[in-house]
């Protein structure tokens, strides 16, 4: 092999170092996508019952929850912030939401109780949502406050609302009452179109949505250049501050929309919904690529990544592996996901090194 | 379709070439920032269609004079015309939508988009809100021929060197609709050939009405392309003339001033042995050819050794490969006769080597603490009482370098930040002689100081050298290095191509020996060479 090169046969020390590198990088770019078909072979060889159709539609529900949320998240790491409140504001919204429907909204001066139709409350909710997360957003860019700081805080505001709004207590039973006018919020959870429930759709179509925002749009361009060079992205003439209030606006909305799937899917709303979601979403989009530094990740691998996590705790859960199991072995996987790429990474630069010395 | 085009357009009604008629002034622009007054009532007049020089050592304030034309940094007072009407510019935008554009001197691209991404960055076409991907990378393709440049569309500009960032800096420039466009220092990363080209598209600029302003640090270079002349040095304006009459030796009499070397202090000192032996020492570009291109030298006992260069030349990465912080670097170094195997920054400090980095907020203080935990930051190994801190000591051993750098200070409790520009960057070198070094790399050590520090600066250079350190200086500044320096070496794309004693130094040779690569004359061959 030394004398191969020793010998200047330049296409053939071409070749080689192409075949070997190109292998090697496709591996690692792929890592996330071989990474879910080889949890889905492993699952279902030890557990048979794993590849039904009844499990792939349980999976994808749970799925569609983190995914949703990963996309709000994914726009929020992309400009190199972080959102901790995603959680608190889903258990917020659905309590709010919750409330709406028990309790409508009460009037005491007017002696009137108003009890808004199911899509008044979904409107409602999902703005209430989005302002939470531009207040947050306006927050960070007005007072620059460090996103991991104003996040935390809200965090703590949002989960403490959820508790306040019924002194702790769970709002059961929501189906409204068909003398209201306000039945049908459990459809969101469980009704479907052709066969696939209404959360799947609902990921399908956001996913899209997210994924052309940020491929094809000016909009996209400037989350990616934030998290790049936010200085030469400003002196470029983004309006950084706009941008950064939108995006965590986007993963606000995502939380409110979770927020109603999951009361919707449990008929129930408890103000402990959505803890601790925001780290298995911020796990998704580590997984998917998403470099916690900003600038560099895609939406795609944001879907990859949170179908990775919610298979491997599917499984693991059908497989009988016990919960503590379950996050020794989930920790780990994203641990290990983000050693590969700095390794990728890495070697990547070494390569090209390597190929200038041989240049010269 | 948008106009993205303006500087193809031919505007017929600038075609009035008055030599005075001015279409931007600034009017007694003073800035001040902590510790420095950057600029002092200076008033600039930029006159149309033509290309306007501003030229001065590093530290002048010509920098900052471009921002604040460009909407980055306010000024302190002063206000500025354009087509004679004052305007404010709180921002970038600001001065962008009243067509002044600028490229800046440090690449302010984003390294993790692509070319034609960066080019339309906040200016995207787009159809019905999705980006016009097509037509951008069209358009892309033709700014960059035109600019007779060979660069895919879809690179990511991070994996492009630095010249075609340059490049992609100006195209991004171009696709404006600019009637005043700055650009400072747009050349000193640029081949002779792209010079050549960037020339040609001011020419075609210019025959289009658009008034440039130039900054450039290669004298020769602008009197080819300038038309009219103004020269800053510390803050103010000291000359402003009509580019044909003058030359070079004339701008650095400008530039420099009358006196340069009065400021500076030197004492003929015996040499002692050889401290510090660099051979090879090597360092790859990512995205192609080299930082340092097997780089050898010597560095005597109690020598002032200078390193002189243009921005890149590789004078900043010698000094980081010696103090350890580039891993990547291969070569071999001896120190006192014996191989140094040490690779990390803190082996290296035990070693002996000591870096006083280029930037000093970032790379030399830590903002929060005070002087006293600044000056200790490296050496707290030495005041250790078992494993806590003797505060007593490292209070006498701050105390001793107050003393003797004389760092005006009230308490060495006092927050860093408090401090002058000058005396912050004592305590930067007061930390690094606590370690107990053996050789000081000094990185620009009196930039964005005061006169009279500088001075001070260099006294304690010559005392340093005095007392058997071995020393290596990098500066930029002409007259600076020339005073202090026993021994210059110049670098030029990551090689020495330069050795002269400090009898045999002028600032012609170092000029030129800086340029070797450069210049139309020298395609790259004179590697290695030395410009004896």
């Amino acid at each position: 092999m030394e004398q191969e090169i020793k010998t200047n046969s330049a296409p053939l020390k071409k070749r080689r170092s192409i075949t070997k590198t190109d292998v090697l990088q496709f591996l690692l770019r792929g890592r996330a996508f071989i990474a879910l078909i080889l949890v889905l072979v492993v699952f279902s060889f030890l557990t048979p019952q794993f590849m039904t159709p009844n499990n792939l539609v349980i999976m994808s529900k749970q799925v569609a929850i983190r995914a949703l949320l990963a996309i709000g998240m994914t726009f929020v790491i992309l400009t190199g912030g972080i959102d901790l409140s995603v959680g608190s504001i889903v258990g917020m919204i659905a309590m709010i939401a919750g409330g709406l429907i028990n309790e409508g909204i009460n009037l005491p001066q007017l002696g009137v109780i108003i009890y808004p139709h199911t899509w008044m409350i979904i409107l409602i909710s999902l703005a209430l949502g989005t302002l939470t997360g531009a207040f947050v957003g306006l927050i960070i860019t007005r007072y620059n406050v460090a996103p991991f700081i104003a996040t935390l805080g809200m965090f703590y505001v949002a989960r403490g609302i959820a508790g306040l709004r019924n002194n702790g207590y769970t709002f059961p039973n929501l189906v409204g009452r068909p003398e209201y006018g306000n039945t049908g919020f459990e459809i969101l959870g469980a009704g479907s179109f052709l066969g696939i429930t209404y959360s799947i759709w609902l990921m399908v179509i956001l996913m899209l949505a997210a994924y052309i925002v940020t491929t094809r749009t000016p909009f996209g361009r400037h989350v990616y250049a934030i998290g790049g060079n936010e200085r030469a992205a400003e002196l470029s003439g983004v309006r950084v501050s706009r941008t950064k209030i939108i995006v965590y606006s986007i993963s606000g909305f995502c939380s409110a929309l979770v927020g109603l799937i999951v009361a919707s899917q449990l008929v129930a709303a408890h103000p402990l919904t959505g803890e601790s979601y925001e780290l298995t979403a911020i796990a998704a989009v580590v997984l998917g690529g998403t470099s916690l530094s900003g600038g560099r990740g895609s939406i795609g691998g944001t879907l990859i990544g949170a179908f990775v996590i919610g298979v491997l705790n599917v499984g693991l859960v059908m497989m009988g592996v016990s919960s503590f199991w379950q996050k020794v072995i989930t920790g780990s996987v994203i641990v290990l996901a983000v050693i590969i790429d700095q390794v990728q990474a890495r070697m990547q630069e070494q390569i090209a090194l390597q190929q200038q010395q041989d240049m010269k | 379709m948008p106009d993205a085009t303006p500087v193809l357009d031919p505007r017929p009604e600038t075609a009035l070439n008055e030599m005075n008629d001015v279409i931007m002034s600034a009017q007694s622009i003073t800035k001040v920032f902590p510790g420095t007054v950057a600029l002092d009532d200076v008033t600039f007049n930029v006159r149309r269609g033509k290309v306007n020089v501003l030229i001065g050592e590093n530290g002048a304030g010509k920098s900052t004079l471009m921002k604040i034309l460009a909407g980055v940094e306010q000024p302190t007072s002063g206000k500025i015309l354009l087509e004679g009407e004052e305007i404010r510019l709180h921002s970038p935008l600001d001065a962008t939508r009243l067509g002044i554009g600028i490229i800046y001197q440090e690449l302010n691209l984003c390294l993790n988009l692509s070319v034609v991404d960066n080019i339309f960055l906040a200016r995207e076409t787009t159809r019905n809100g999705i980006i016009a991907q097509k037509f951008q990378k069209q358009r892309a393709r033709e700014l960059v021929t035109r600019l007779e440049q060979n660069i895919d569309p879809d690179a990511l500009v991070g994996d492009l060197r630095i010249g075609k960032q340059q490049i992609v800096e100006i195209a991004k420039a171009l696709t404006q609709d600019v009637r005043i466009l700055i650009m400072d220092e747009p050349t000193s990363a640029l081949s002779a050939a792209e010079v050549e080209v960037l020339f040609r598209v001011i020419r075609e600029l210019k025959s289009h009405g658009v008034t440039i302003i130039y900054i450039s640090h290669k004298l020769e270079e602008l009197l080819q392309i300038g038309d009219h002349i103004t020269v800053l040095r510390d803050g103010h304006k000291v000359a402003e003339e009509a580019a044909s009459h003058v030359s070079v030796p004339w701008m650095v009499e400008k530039m420099v001033g009358r006196n340069p070397a009065a400021l500076f202090t030197r004492k003929e000192r015996p040499l002692g042995d050889v401290l510090l032996k660099v051979e090879n020492l090597t360092l790859p570009r990512k995205g192609g050819g080299y930082l340092l291109d097997y780089v050898s030298f010597e560095l005597r006992k109690g020598e002032i050794l200078g390193f002189y260069g243009l921005m890149g030349a590789g004078r900043s990465d010698l000094v980081d490969c010696l103090a350890g912080a580039r891993p990547q670097a291969t070569g071999k170094i001896w120190i006192d006769g014996k191989p140094v195997a040490a690779k990390t920054i803190s082996e290296r400090i035990e070693a002996g080597f000591v870096l006083v980095p280029e930037d000093r907020q970032s790379d030399g203080l830590v903002q929060p603490l005070s002087v006293m935990d600044n000056m200790l930051l490296a050496s707290l190994k030495k005041y250790l009482k078992g494993v806590f801190l003797a505060r007593k000591q490292e209070k006498q051993a701050a105390d001793q370098q107050i003393r003797e750098l004389s760092i005006r200070v009230a308490n060495p409790q006092q927050p860093i930040t408090s401090l002058s520009g000058g005396n912050q960057q004592k305590v930067v070198v007061a930390k690094g002689l606590l370690t107990r070094p053996k050789v000081l790399l000094l990185d620009e050590p009196t930039r964005g100081i005061d006169v009279g520090a500088k001075s001070e600066i260099s006294e304690i250079m010559s005392q340093l050298a005095a007392q058997n350190y071995g020393v290596i200086f990098v500066s930029s500044e002409l007259k600076e290095i020339l005073a202090m320096s026993d021994r210059i070496l110049v670098m030029s794309k990551g090689a020495i191509t330069g050795e002269f004693t400090h009898r045999e130094a002028t600032e012609e040779k170092l000029v030129v020996a800086s340029a070797v690569g450069h210049g139309p004359s020298s395609n790259g061959g004179t590697h290695h060479g030395t410009g004896n």
